[in-house]
């Protein structure tokens, strides 16, 4: 079973006691925007096969919602951090760098 | 290519079988082909086949990365249906079921079609109006429907406990066509029709790379050598946003882990498929004597072919409320499939932002169902350029132009 250590509360919640919330770090676009960009935020997904950066809630525990670096294909979990940031920390992408070097992820790595 | 007869089956038993052949050729890559299909499942087959019985391009070439319908082709539980709200919709998966009704004289191959009715219980008031409209909706349409009430339910199905205390059956939505086939047989079927043809399925064969100038496809890079082509289709499942990404564009899919199993085998004692989706479960009885028994997706973006051992209890808690007689059944096997899942829950089959490159996908969790009728509607599409009255709807830029198939219980359970 998947398990993801909340980084708020710091209890090691198995997935029962979370809910997915796809992937992280959307940039969003709303009213004004063009078509294109509408649609990349609203539908387009990144969807690797390997490292990937994705929402997470504690749901059946402290409910905060947080965000996880998970390998797709093997379910290595590299890391989980707070909400509130716009990319993944240095310490979480080290930790990937360790175990996939060379990965790559929309802008980031 | 020997046809397969009763004559066929008397003479080998008098020379003791000695005189097979094998259904398909395994041949090494060609320099070059008309059309290079990625992924040797039933819909990369069936697109295949009818590119060659319909368009007269045996030029081909089908490349897989496993062995031919080792992925979602042998993972799924059989069920075909056509019973779908939209129209777009009910026409693809209606051609499709229609196909699979000659599909064995068609091959030549038994592929064990057994068109013995699928049942969708309803177990709650909306239930009840949502299948009704979906009746209506395929009176319309031309598929055969009907809304049964639960009496009728029993007498199709006695096995099933109508009046449980949380959701009693209240109705089913009835479709006496729909039904299950042999899913192996499907692939090895097309598999052999299209060997037959002078296509070459070449197994083992992992697309690395895909090459393009002048914004079109002109080959593919693979783990047997280099592969040139004129058009290029990616008919791969789980793994499109892979294949897209190698193709240089992004796709509206996320791809998760569906679950089914199986349990040992027991006498007949359903010749029905039922699926009870409020309670999330369906379930039906193989030629064997196995209960196939659908289960659940995991939320969370999965390449493994294995999926959450939590979801097989919710299944086996809503079949046992549903079918108290198998409380006592034991499980035998249990495997995973990776689906792709659109975000309106319908298919792809559209061109892309490649030239020449065309990609048939986001069937989901139901796309056996589906394989015929798919790869009629994907070689049209390849074979012309553009794509014809079936496959017209289903385009990947639907989600810009706001024109969804809302389908979000495509597979009839609650996702």
């Amino acid at each position: 079973m998947l398990t993801l250590t909340c980084p708020y509360c710091g209890v090691a919640a198995d997935e029962t006691e979370l809910a997915a919330g796809g992937e992280a770090h959307l940039k969003r676009f709303g009213p004004g925007s063009t078509d294109a960009e509408f649609d990349t935020y609203m539908f387009a997904r990144e969807n690797p096969k390997g490292v990937h950066f994705e929402r997470w809630r504690h749901a059946y525990g402290c409910g905060k919602w947080f965000l996880a670096a998970r390998d797709t294909n093997t379910l290595e979990v590299f890391g989980t951090y707070p909400a509130q940031s716009s990319a993944p920390p240095q310490h979480i992408r080290d930790a990937i760098t360790a175990k996939r070097p060379g990965w790559t992820w929309r802008d980031f790595a | 290519m020997k046809r397969y007869s009763v004559f066929a089956v008397a003479r080998e038993a008098l020379r003791n079988h000695m005189g097979w052949e094998r259904a398909w050729r395994s041949p090494a890559p060609k320099v070059r082909y008309d059309a290079i299909i990625v992924g040797a499942g039933g819909h990369g087959l069936a697109t295949a086949y009818y590119l060659g019985k319909n368009h007269g391009i045996r030029n081909v070439a089908i490349l897989e990365k496993g062995w031919l319908g080792g992925g979602n082709t042998g993972r799924n539980t059989t069920i075909i249906r056509s019973n779908y709200l939209q129209d777009s919709s009910a026409a693809i998966y209606e051609k499709a079921r229609s196909l699979y009704e000659t599909l064995s004289q068609d091959l030549n191959y038994n592929v064990m079609f057994s068109p013995r009715g699928v049942m969708m219980l309803a177990q709650t008031q909306h239930e009840i109006r949502g299948y009704k409209r979906t009746a209506h909706a395929n009176a319309l349409q031309g598929v055969e429907t009907e809304f049964i009430g639960p009496g009728r339910v029993k007498e199709l199905c006695p096995i099933i406990h109508i009046d449980g205390p949380r959701y009693p059956v209240l109705g089913a939505l009835w479709q006496p066509r729909g039904g299950t086939a042999r899913h192996d047989a499907v692939a090895w079927g097309y598999a052999r029709a299209c060997s037959d043809m002078g296509m070459d399925i070449i197994q083992q064969c992992e697309v690395t790379a895909v090459h393009q100038a002048d914004g079109k496809v002109t080959g593919v890079s693979t783990t047997k050598g280099e592969i040139a082509c004129d058009r290029l289709g990616i008919v791969v499942a789980g793994h499109s946003g892979v294949l897209a990404n190698m193709a240089g564009f992004r796709l509206p899919i996320e791809s998760l882990c569906l679950q089914a199993l199986v349990s040992e085998p027991i006498k007949p004692c359903m010749d029905v498929v039922v699926m009870a989706n409020t309670v999330h479960g369906y379930m039906s009885q193989s030629d064997k004597g196995d209960m196939v028994i659908g289960g659940g997706t995991d939320g969370f973006n999965n390449y493994t072919q294995r999926g959450s051992f939590h979801h097989i209890e919710e299944t086996v808690r809503a079949l046992i409320e549903t079918f108290p007689m198998i409380s006592r059944l034991k499980m035998l096997r249990q495997w995973g499939g990776i689906v792709d899942m659109t975000g309106d829950r319908s298919p792809i089959i559209s061109k892309t932002p490649l030239g020449n490159t065309y990609i048939n996908c986001g069937w989901g969790t139901g796309g056996f169902k589906a394989i015929p009728g798919s790869g009629w509607a994907m070689a049209d599409l390849m074979a012309k350029g553009e794509p014809g009255p079936l496959a017209e709807e289903f385009s990947m830029y639907r989600f810009r132009e706001g024109k969804f198939i809302d389908e979000s219980v495509a597979a009839g359970v609650a996702h």
